[in-house]
């Protein structure tokens, strides 16, 4: 149930009680068929990452159709065919997605019931469903299957008198995964694992660094290569078609040594990159205020003797998704009619992307969704597949398929955004916070294909006559926001002030990488919250409960903090423990989560124990959710203790695993992770709400473990050290 | 515009079955796996023996087949993921990567289960610190470890058979 990252522009409102999903796609066969074979086709536009979503969704759907789940088939995404529902983002799936299905089914129920009801001259209320089979009191049955063809499902969902089944079977159940089989037998699954008849393996030469632009090209050694069909340049874009894969990859390489390029340094100094975001122009927008923000003189409220002032910064680097596959896409011409296959988050956002790119009519663009590895928000999915889009064109009726280089799955996708924030917080003698200030610096969250302020896909901006960059935007914080994601914090404090400073100027291409800017959000504000605590001398855990109003956001915290023991000492016998503690509603409107966190600190920061409490709302599959906000916490902690893009001038140095190190086996704790169900309430997303506060709990426990507060992520020894001297 | 591939057949034992790959020698036996035997289980990760996403087993060793060339595993035993059952029935560690729901994107899963199952032969009681060892060149960036973990332990013989979806 991560339903990844978020929607844009055309993001929604998730309080609004309209559901978008259903807004714009109101046609009952849009979203169901009932097959004469007793199956139920269900159609999603939202896709799956890997976060188990298709489950999820046929589990609504059997209940409200009161059908075994084992009867739904969920139909990948498809132009033209599925529901538009935008980008699978934003942990919105089950609310818009689920929610719209809700609707749809209990309608497509009624609907049946209402026409047996006709036929047999009973009342429709005496009629009852068992698996699809709908039973007279007297023994009469009929069913879906058998009806099929009778009741017409092309109308609106919106017809009045759809009678919810009030039943749940299915949901709430921790049902296995649909797509799980498959994947431990190792059968054809993936995008990767596609091989349509006349396939030929394209790969693209992606200049060596960001700047770059190809001056001449000797591919004589390429075309040599036995296998090599052709050798596309269009501009700076450089690729290779071969009949088979290993020669495609030789092509590559040989492709690569017979290039000249011009290469200007484009970069900013890594190691001085927080100056960098501060100093870079940017556009500011006051995000949040509440009350009255004076400083005297003209401000109202001139600040006290007994009053003094904590100052804290905090920084990320880039982050890379680094998803285990490169990203891949499939693409085949046929009389100037294109079909692509995708892994994107958005099937009807990339065809946008692709029809804008090429000029094409929408109509004579199909693009369908085909799993790929773990997708944690835009990534270069939409990348490779208009790769493939270009090679193809040069081969038409021959589907073409490229797979990017680990390489340039780490150097070239879309990164998350490296991001200062400064927090000032005014605090009187008895603790009390006074004023509260933050502020962040970045790029811009988004640049999904599709949107208004939509990033070209990256070919594009290598070809001759090339696409303008644009630079990354922000969605509204009404949507969820971007760099000032969680950037509000969830404690009544007076006279708040939340700012954004979004990057006009962008050097290495960012978007969405899951939470967006809550993990760093997060991490600063629950950090000065922990000062506060220390500096009045505090429980964490008390002094959050004296601040926080919301009763679910208390919940999770005393669930939390139970859980892990947080009353009875932790064992130290070697000095070197700490525990920390980290809260907060994902998005401010989402799942509310709390994290205590266990850390040893000796030649290396180690996360020792995770202690997880979650309220999602309706659970609809439990052991799913824990999944997500443990595969959300892992990456929290290896995000928050390993990771850096590294860079020079030109390029993004970490190429490989050695490079850009991720979380191994060794290193990975123990996660308890509790669920607070709430039948009674909507269901929240699950898979970007343990990101931050995992973050948060794991300084906060360093900063109990060595007395020093690391404003400087990834916790590395290296940002450590450097903590310690400052302080000292 | 080139030549067909050099056509001298490479004679290749993949889960009990001989099969003449007609390919160059240097192949990585991941794409003489994939593109002609049509087994797709092992997957491409990395490219470079950094992440384990193409592990397959030879002679009983886990070995990444995306840098093994195939005139080197000639005739040798390879058992790929699709291979590890016997009679029809999965292997072990497939049903209890079923049973503890040990994935989410599943692209590293079947890596996992071939590297856990040249373990398990070999150290049929493993405790827990030594399945993360043997895995710790297995990555995974979905967060699904602890799942994998607990898979391969409930996987060992020891375990007996009463586990549940979590
Ligand atoms: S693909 Fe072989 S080790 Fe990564
Ligand atoms: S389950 Fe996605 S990489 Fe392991």
């Amino acid at each position: 149930m991560r339903p990844a990252l978020r929607r844009t522009s055309d993001g929604d409102d998730v309080t609004a009680p309209g559901n978008p999903s259903l807004g714009n796609n109101p046609r009952l066969d849009r979203w169901v068929s009932m097959c004469a074979d007793g199956r139920v086709l269900v159609r999603s536009g939202k896709v799956e990452l890997g976060q188990g979503v298709l489950t999820v969704l046929a589990q609504i759907a059997a209940d409200e159709l009161e059908v075994d789940p084992a009867r739904v088939v969920m139909v990948p995404a498809l132009t033209d065919a599925s529901p538009d529902e935008s980008y699978t983002a934003g942990s919105l799936s089950v609310q818009h997605s689920g929610g719209a299905l809700r609707q749809v089914c209990a309608r497509v129920r009624t609907l049946f019931l209402d026409a047996v009801a006709a036929r047999w001259d009973v009342p429709a209320d005496d009629l009852r469903i068992d698996d699809g089979t709908i039973c007279a009191p007297d023994g009469r049955r009929s069913s879906y299957w058998e009806l099929s063809g009778e009741v017409a499902l092309d109308q609106d969902a919106a017809g009045a008198g759809a009678r919810p089944a009030g039943v749940r079977r299915s949901v709430g159940r921790s049902l296995p995964r649909l797509d799980v089989p498959d994947k431990v037998a190792g059968r054809r699954r993936f995008l990767h694992d596609l091989r349509p008849p006349g396939l030929l393996f394209g790969r693209v030469v992606r200049p060596p660094s960001r700047g770059a632009r190809l001056l001449t090209v000797d591919d004589a050694r390429a075309r040599a290569v036995p296998g090599v069909v052709a050798v596309v340049r269009d501009g700076s874009f450089l690729g290779v078609l071969a009949e088979r894969e290993e020669s495609a990859l030789r092509g590559l390489e040989a492709l690569r040594a017979g290039c000249t390029w011009d290469q200007p340094g484009t970069l900013p100094d890594e190691l001085d990159l927080a100056a960098f975001l501060v100093g870079a122009p940017a556009q500011t927008v006051v995000l949040h205020e509440d009350g009255p923000d004076g400083d005297g003189p003209d401000g109202d409220e001139p600040p006290a003797a007994d009053v003094r002032t904590i100052r804290a910064r905090f920084t990320r680097p880039f982050l890379a998704h680094a998803s285990i596959a490169p990203s891949a896409g499939i693409a085949q011409w046929d009389d100037g009619r294109l079909r692509v296959w995708t892994h994107s988050q958005g099937v009807y956002n990339l065809r946008t992307e692709i029809v804008r790119s090429l000029g094409l009519p929408p109509e004579d663009v199909v693009v369908q969704h085909v799993e790929g590895a773990g997708c944690y928000g835009h990534n270069a999915a939409d990348d490779a597949a208009y790769d493939a889009v270009l090679l193809a064109r040069t081969v038409p009726g021959r589907p073409v398929q490229v797979v990017w280089t680990r390489a340039d799955e780490l150097s070239w996708g879309p990164l998350g955004p490296a991001m200062v924030v400064e927090v000032e917080a005014d605090v009187d003698a008895s603790g009390q916070v006074r004023r509260w200030r933050h502020d962040v610096w970045s790029n811009g969250h988004s640049a999904r294909p599709g949107g208004p302020s939509a990033s070209p896909p990256l070919a594009a901006m290598h070809v001759a006559d090339p696409a303008a960059p644009v630079p990354s935007t922000d969605p509204p914080l009404k949507n969820g926001g971007g760099s000032g994601r969680n950037a509000v914090p969830g404690y009544a404090f007076p006279r708040q002030r939340v700012r954004s400073h979004v990057l006009t100027t962008m050097p290495l291409r960012t978007s969405a990488l899951r939470a967006l800017g809550a993990h760093l959000n997060v991490y600063a504000i629950e950090s000065v919250v922990d000062e506060l605590a220390l500096a009045c001398g505090a429980d964490p855990v008390e002094y959050r409960l004296g601040l926080l109003t919301d009763p679910r956001a208390r919940e999770v915290l005393v669930a939390a903090a139970e859980r892990a023991g947080w009353s009875s000492p932790l064992e130290d016998p070697a000095g070197t423990r700490g525990r920390g503690v980290g809260v907060a509603r994902y998005k401010n409107t989402g799942a509310y989560c709390a994290v205590v966190a266990e850390v040893e600190a000796e030649s290396s920061v180690r996360v020792a124990r995770l202690t997880i409490a979650t309220d999602v709302g309706l659970v609809v599959n439990p052991d799913g959710v824990v999944n997500q906000i443990e595969g959300g916490a892992l990456q929290a902690v290896s995000w928050t203790t390993k990771e850096r893009v590294r860079f020079d001038t030109h390029q993004v140095t970490s190429q490989d695993w050695e490079q850009y190190p991720i979380l191994t086996f060794s290193e990975v704790p123990p996660v308890d992770v509790v669920l607070l169900d709430r039948p009674d309430q909507p269901s929240l997303g699950a898979g970007e709400t343990s990101i931050g506060p995992t973050a948060a709990a794991i300084g906060n426990a360093l900063r109990a473990a060595i007395g020093v507060r690391v404003g400087s992520l990834p916790l590395s020894a290296e940002n450590v050290v450097a903590a310690m001297d400052a302080s000292s | 515009m080139s030549a067909a591939p050099a056509a001298e057949p490479v004679r290749l034992h993949v889960n009990g079955v001989e099969h003449d790959v007609v390919c160059d020698p240097d192949t990585p036996l991941l794409y003489a796996l994939r593109n002609d035997l049509g087994l797709v289980g092992a997957k491409f990760g990395c490219g470079l023996g950094l992440c384990g996403a193409c592990n397959v087993l030879v002679d009983g060793h886990p070995t990444h087949s995306c840098d093994t060339p195939v005139w080197a595993v000639a005739g040798k035993r390879i058992t790929t993921v699709e291979g590890l059952g016997q009679d029809g029935r999965p292997h072990r560690l497939q049903e209890t990567f079923v049973e503890a729901q040990a994935l989410q994107c599943g692209y590293c899963t079947s890596g996992m289960i071939v590297t856990a199952a040249a373990l398990l032969e070999r150290e049929p009681e493993v405790d827990e610190a030594g399945v993360r060892r043997a895995l710790d060149g297995n990555l995974c960036r979905c967060g699904a470890h602890n799942r994998i973990v607990r898979a391969v332990l409930c996987a060992r013989p020891c375990a007996g058979r009463a586990t549940g979806t979590t």
